[in-house]
């Protein structure tokens, strides 16, 4: 365990600061220091995908990031997806109901925002699955989500994250 | 059609075992069946709120939990539908007439003048102005659903509403519905130190530095058992690591390193399933083949997950289990401790596909938090846990053999299952059959297990009898126990390899006598529903099918009927083959009876094609002699998002036939489609899965 760090970063827009052990994953962070539980636990190791979360734009896996590496970055977490009406990928996700267990669904959620919030123009299909190639489901939705993700990419304002 | 009165009834008779009223008038219906990711859960909730005439939000559902739901068995073996949905029809329908009685006599009126539409009462199909919900002061729950219940007819069914989506799906995108994600105050959390298998024993481990280690607040020990409880998720897992680099275990002796092949050439007594005449004979020709899958994993994305915690001598376990009631009665017998001193709840997890480490973590819960009594502790294995600990699907080799005759219509089918145990599930053989109840200083081996009998549809013989009329038909079985990797039961059981063994051989058998594979296929069909399905799936297929194939690239056809009783499925696949297999198009017709839920169905029924591909092309355990070397996901690859191939599923539905579950039938019929497509694609058989690359070398050299 290493020295304590105070670590202050944008977590969906919003400003937050802790006292961290800067070795510990950010996954860890979200989850248990600050209560944001919907960036899942998977693997541990980088591997699944299920912990993807994006920071200043691009989808990162939080299970082997060291929390010391984002003081100061711009984090968003499928909680930042929620809200009345709800950001389009979830809109497109209920509409094609692209889930069955939905435990990788937030990571996938996190790592498409990231790809069509990059791209100027809405990405092929087969862009889209390679870019979700770092992220596993074992129900096998995996046509479903590629429809849903095509769909809102066709609903999403293009641009830069806020 | 409705079934006779449910099975559920005998255990669990009255309408209080079903429906719970609150005191402002909700009404919550009781169902022993868990959600496991297939969408269950709302489809049950459908079938009550269809059986009242109401829409889905007027009621709620609560599901498997010992001190409240009816006992209602393993939620398994795509049997909750049938059952667990007739259960629940038929405890609205005994509400339903309840409630309609008092409405006659404040409209005084005849009950059978009464029906119900989206929660409210109509007379003659007119009007009334009331609410149906307004009527549950009338409900008497102490009354026998059996007595009461006439369940609606296919023509009076879902007048409200048709499909709903699935209740819990936002949760699950951006919410915390797991198990996973369960808060308590004071909250602490446990990782287990698993020794390499269950049959090794730990020989020395630094306990005193453990204890010591940053955020330990326990070690509990107990013979060949090991668990860190700390203050996080994190200091736990990290302590477990730590002290799994540093422990020793003995390991028994070691097996064999090819499981396979030690299971294909096994010569244990052969047990005869089913035998309806004379298969020696030899009037025609016999065609053979065998067809080998390795041990594979659940692999849910989230590992297993549990929480528990002791008041006194009581112990509460909140669980992804499969059977809630089974658990119990298993920690029971581990612990000697009085099953009304258990109570375990189900909580959602990530998805199952059959037995997996739900148990096994459930109980290494109970174990650590026995240690901080009062205290809730969380443990969520590691991936490696997930990987080492938790049952595998069974290895296997199917062996068929059939016989044409000279009129080129089959006249014998025989066929030898090899097989590791499909099912080592807790209280199997009556032991706990809970992985660390074997490392307690009082351990409990899992009893030799008996696979899963006929009438429940088989393991390792499941749908190891053709869905074609193919003459007399001899099945034997025999169990291979002598492998040190423990195995359960993985969705569609013996099915998947079966169902590819005897769809390889129907093609093989149609190309060597010039006959395409739909019309051979046919000819042994004498059922109008496989014979619907089959048809159908070569006409929606048939424009895609005409086109050009590049080279390398073939059409393979698979079909059967799930467990012989269960839901119909064809698909046909489109591969292409440059040194690794890919499927680019899958296609599928199911028909499963009633599709309660059509959208949920395809939604099953496509999860269970991309399951089965995957098991098909990529899948296989890697083993050293005593438990897999897999240790993360870069060792075990499944099937990418690139990987996929594009989809389409058609169902055939049959409103008026029992509804039959969805989750199992498509995995036999799309290996077999895949197989036989590689087949058509490369004019070589590969025989032993998975399709990679090396299996198709190792294939051409044969």
């Amino acid at each position: 365990m290493s020295e304590l760090q105070e670590v202050s970063c944008r977590i969906n827009g919003k400003m937050r600061a802790f006292v961290v052990d800067p070795t510990m994953p950010l996954l860890h962070v979200l989850r248990e220091v600050l209560d944001l539980k919907a960036t899942r636990f998977g693997c541990g190791e980088g591997t699944c995908g299920a912990c993807t979360v994006i920071v200043d734009g691009q989808a990162v896996m939080s299970c082997d990031l060291p929390a010391g590496q984002v003081d100061g970055r711009r984090i968003e977490t499928a909680e930042g997806l929620d809200g009345d009406p709800p950001h389009p990928l979830v809109a497109a996700f209920l509409e094609n109901q692209a889930g069955q267990c939905g435990y990788c669904l937030p990571g996938i959620l996190m790592a498409a925002r990231a790809l069509l919030e990059g791209e100027p123009t809405p990405p092929s299909r087969a862009r889209i699955a390679e870019a979700l190639d770092g992220n596993l489901c074992r129900c096998g939705t995996h046509a479903r989500i590629l429809d849903a993700i095509e769909d809102a990419a066709k609903h999403m304002n293009r641009g830069p994250l806020a | 059609m409705t079934v006779d009165v449910p099975p559920p009834f005998a255990d669990a008779p009255h309408m209080r075992d079903w429906i719970a009223i609150s005191p402002e008038g909700d009404v919550t219906f009781l169902s022993g069946r868990v959600e496991l990711g297939q969408g269950s859960s709302t489809a049950l909730l459908m079938m009550a709120a269809d059986e009242l005439g109401v829409s889905a939000d007027a009621i709620t559902l609560e599901t498997a939990r010992t001190d409240r739901t009816p006992n209602e068995g393993l939620t398994a073996g795509s049997m909750s539908i049938t059952f667990g949905g007739a259960a629940l029809r038929w405890a609205a329908s005994a509400l339903l007439v309840q409630m309609l009685d008092a409405a006659s006599e404040r409209l005084g009126c005849a009950p059978q003048e009464l029906r119900t539409e989206s929660g409210e009462i109509l007379r003659n199909d007119a009007s009334t102005g009331l609410n149906l919900l307004d009527f549950v002061s009338a409900a008497d729950l102490s009354c026998r659903v059996a007595d009461l219940a006439r369940p609606k007819d296919a023509g009076e069914r879902w007048k409200t509403f048709r499909d709903i989506p699935r209740m819990d799906l936002k949760e699950c995108m951006v919410g915390t519905p797991f198990v996973h994600d369960m808060t308590a105050p004071d909250m602490l959390h446990g990782a287990p130190v698993h020794p390499p298998s269950m049959q090794s024993a730990l020989v020395s481990l630094d306990l005193e530095a453990l204890k010591v280690r940053p955020g330990v607040v326990e070690v509990v020990h107990d013979s060949s058992f090991v668990g860190v409880v700390a203050d996080t998720p994190l200091a736990a897992a990290r302590a477990a690591e730590w002290a799994q680099k540093r422990g020793t275990w003995e390991t028994k002796p070691v097996g064999a390193v090819d499981p396979v092949k030690f299971i294909a050439s096994s010569t244990a007594d052969a047990e005869t399933i089913v035998d309806t005449g004379n298969v020696n004979r030899n009037i025609g020709q016999w065609y053979e083949t065998t067809v080998t899958r390795p041990y594979i994993f659940h692999g849910s994305i989230g590992p297993a997950a549990a929480v528990a915690l002791w008041e006194g001598d009581e112990v509460t376990v909140w669980t992804h289990s499969q059977g809630v009631f089974q658990l119990r009665r298993a920690i029971s017998k581990a612990l000697g401790l009085e099953e009304k001193k258990i109570r375990a709840i189900h909580c959602l997890g990530a998805g199952c596909y059959g037995h997996n480490g739900a148990d096994d973590v459930a109980f290494d819960a109970v174990l650590m938090a026995r240690a901080v009594p009062g205290r809730h502790v969380k443990v969520v294995w590691s991936r490696r846990d997930e990987f080492h600990a938790a049952p595998m699907g069974a290895a296997m080799a199917t062996n068929v053999r059939a016989l044409l005759g000279p009129d080129n219509n089959l006249t014998a089918f025989d066929v030898i299952v090899n097989s590791a145990p499909h099912t080592n599930r807790p209280g199997a053989g009556g032991t706990p059959n809970l992985r660390a109840a074997a490392y307690l200083a009082n351990p409990i081996q899992p009893a030799r297990s008996a696979d899963v009998p006929l009438a429940r549809g088989g393991g390792a013989n499941r749908n190891a009898v053709p869905t074609y009329k193919v003459g007399d038909v001899r099945v034997q079985r025999r169990l291979v126990h002598d492998l040190p990797y423990r195995s359960s039961s993985l969705r569609s059981l013996g099915a998947f390899n079966n169902v590819i063994a005897i769809e390889s051989l129907m093609d093989d058998i149609a190309l060597d006598i010039g006959m395409p594979p739909f019309e051979f296929r046919l000819q042994h069909i004498d059922d109008q529903r496989s014979r619907d399905v089959l048809e159908r799936i070569d006409s929606e297929t048939r424009q895609v099918r005409e086109v050009p194939l590049p080279e390398g690239a073939g059409w393979g056809l698979g079909f059967a009927r799930y467990k012989g009783t269960g839901g119909y499925c064809a698909v046909m696949v489109r591969v292409e083959v440059d040194g690794d297999v890919r499927v680019t198009d899958a296609f599928a017709v199911a028909d499963v009876g009633e599709a309660v839920s059509p959208d949920g169905v395809r939604n099953q029924v496509e999860g269970g094609m991309l399951q089965s591909i995957s098991w098909t092309l990529k899948e296989a355990v890697p083993v050293d002699g005593s438990s897999t070397t897999a240790g993360s996901w870069a060792d075990y690859p499944i099937l990418t998002f690139s990987e996929a191939p594009r989809l389409s599923v058609a169902l055939i539905e049959r409103a008026d036939a029992l509804p039959l579950g969805a989750g199992e039938i498509s995995q036999g019929p799309t290996g077999a489609a895949v197989c036989n497509a590689v087949r058509a694609a490369l004019g070589i058989r590969v025989r032993n899965l998975p399709i990679t690359r090396d299996a198709i070398i190792a294939a051409v050299n044969e």
